[in-house]
């Protein structure tokens, strides 16, 4: 397919795979990027909200022609039963800064802009072409790449798999194993678009102001699971996910569930005459810090979802591909330019720089947070919810009870659904496991 | 129930935008009398619906409108109950928001 011989070859152009192949391009390597959609974006999912701070490393003045939806100024979190939420609001003008620090993204559109960045700093970009293998030499060191092109042999000192949450290509060349079903979430996606107006209204916002809802409670069926609503320019993009472990033993459908949370009266009147354009899955990875597997060996390294390099608990999965690619790079830069060869001894480098950063960091702080919410979601995810939703509307509702009544009522009822002991050892648990 | 759930789907699916390998399927079930509990799983699991269980009692999969999402990988190939690879470069779902 093509003779030459690359530096690098970046297999994927999702948030890891361009910030990888950017940081390579601008340091001067020769860089092939490999992508099997029809553009950048094309096969790339998510929610989506844009860390600031992790692309302002790569791209300091994104501000100026990046497609953003809205900066966020307000964070609703929602606890759910089938009739209320007891939410949780934060909004502040503060947030309506020179430079916000976080974003509503279409990823199909940002993706493409992050792309031509890609191209601009000098990488060759090859769309719709898919790697279907990792070669290998004799010894296991990975050499280059199959792809499904007429004579699609290329090869290059280094592959950078940006491949995603399936990782596919690792996976078949024994790099790694597949995900469990109990360490990813499926999340089904739709696009709901509105009228500007209607939706700023809807949400309390004016001019770029955005908001995002993230709910938890009776929606997930028992699972461990999450609703998410976050506002785009003239959009809505409306969603739930829950671990595909759990679907198996529930048997709930996905469509079911994100049905189910459109009509819950808290949400359904948000989006009520919105035009659906687009459903679309994906696999979230879940497992935390115990999942992450080997980074890094003799001729590659993988970095972003493909890594499981994802903060289940702040829900933050693209800003740690985008300074996992980033760092992959910089590391491969470094050995690089000492005119070493790239072995695993060599590339340990990038783990390394993982470790200082805080993508190690935050997901070993909460290692033991995945573990406690799956294992347990039933209290989580259905027993609470439901309890603190009786408990508000024992509290708001004036009905000639009395007040210490009421209290004796609710705390009976914890009780009654949890024991004290059972409450006493949730509580320690999760404040061991948040820690 | 079933067939209102079926009829949503197909309706959800409809709004997306496909470029059909047509006679090049990437994914195949492996051959079978009676169906596995991973297989018979994907009947729920699948969001696009692309596993069926046809009048013989076996599952069978259409990926036209699969959405590329790796759930039925993580549950059924391990099993061997499924060959799971990627559309061809340029095919299968074509997000136009993503």
């Amino acid at each position: 397919m093509i003779e030459e011989r690359f530096d690098a070859i970046v297999v994927g152009a999702g948030m890891a795979g361009n910030a990888a192949a950017l940081t390579l391009a601008q340091r001067g390597l020769k860089v092939l990027q490999l992508e099997r959609g029809e553009y950048s974006g094309s096969k790339n999912v998510q929610g989506a909200i844009l860390y600031a701070d992790m692309l302002e490393k790569l791209i300091p003045d994104f501000r100026e022609d990046a497609p953003l939806e809205r900066h966020l100024i307000e964070q609703r979190f929602w606890m759910m039963d089938d009739n209320s939420h007891t939410g949780l609001h934060y909004r502040s003008d503060d947030f309506n800064e020179e430079k916000p620090n976080r974003y509503t993204i279409i990823r199909a559109q940002f993706d493409k802009w992050f792309s031509k960045k890609v191209q601009e700093a000098g990488a060759v970009v090859l769309c719709e072409t898919t790697v279907t293998e990792l070669l290998q030499d004799a010894r296991g060191k990975v050499i280059g790449v199959r792809t499904d092109r007429k004579n699609g042999k290329v090869g290059a000192d280094v592959v950078v798999l940006a491949e995603g949450v399936s990782g596919l290509l690792g996976t078949r060349a024994g790099l790694r194993s597949r995900p469990d079903p109990n360490k990813v979430a499926l999340a089904v996606k739709e696009m709901h678009f509105l009228p500007q107006e209607t939706l700023e209204a809807r949400f309390n916002l004016k001019g770029d102001e955005g908001a995002v809802i993230e709910a938890v409670g009776t929606i997930s069926e028992g699972m461990t699971g999450m609703g998410f609503i976050y506002t785009n320019r003239e959009s809505i993009s409306l969603g739930i996910g829950c671990l595909v472990s759990d679907f198996e033993r529930t048997g709930q459908t996905p469509y079911g569930l994100l049905e189910k949370f459109k009509s819950h009266p808290s949400v359904r009147t948000l989006i009520e005459g919105s035009e659906v354009k687009e459903y679309a899955a994906h696999l979230i990875p879940e497992g935390g810090y115990k999942a992450i597997p080997q980074l890094f060996g003799d001729g590659w390294v993988v970095v972003g979802d493909a890594a499981q390099l994802n903060n289940a608990v702040h829900r933050e999965g693209s800003n740690l591909a985008m300074t996992s690619g980033r760092l992959a790079a910089e590391a491969i830069f470094q050995i690089k330019s000492r005119r070493d060869p790239m072995t695993r001894e060599n590339l340990a480098l990038y783990r390394k720089m993982l470790e200082d950063s805080f993508v190690m960091k935050d997901l070993k702080k909460y290692r033991d947070m995945p573990d406690l919410l799956h294992i347990r979601a039933q209290n989580f995810f259905l027993t609470y919810p439901q309890l603190v939703s009786k408990a508000m509307k024992d509290f708001v509702r004036v009905d000639g009870v009395t007040k210490a009544e009421k209290e004796k009522a609710t705390l009976r009822s914890f009780l009654a659904a949890r024991s004290l002991k059972g409450i006493i050892g949730d509580a320690f648990n999760f404040a061991r496991a948040w820690r | 129930m079933a067939t209102q759930a079926a009829t949503r789907v197909e309706d959800k699916l409809y709004l997306n935008r496909y470029l059909v390998d047509a006679g090049r399927a990437h994914i195949k079930v492996r051959p079978h009398t009676t169906p596995s509990p991973q297989l018979l799983a994907l009947l729920k699991l699948c969001p696009a619906r692309c596993y069926e269980m046809n009048s013989a009692g076996q599952v069978e999969i259409a990926t036209d409108g699969c959405v590329e999402c790796g759930t039925c990988r993580v549950v059924a190939e391990p099993t061997g109950d499924i060959e799971w690879n990627y559309p061809r470069g340029g095919y299968g779902v074509l997000f136009k928001f993503g």
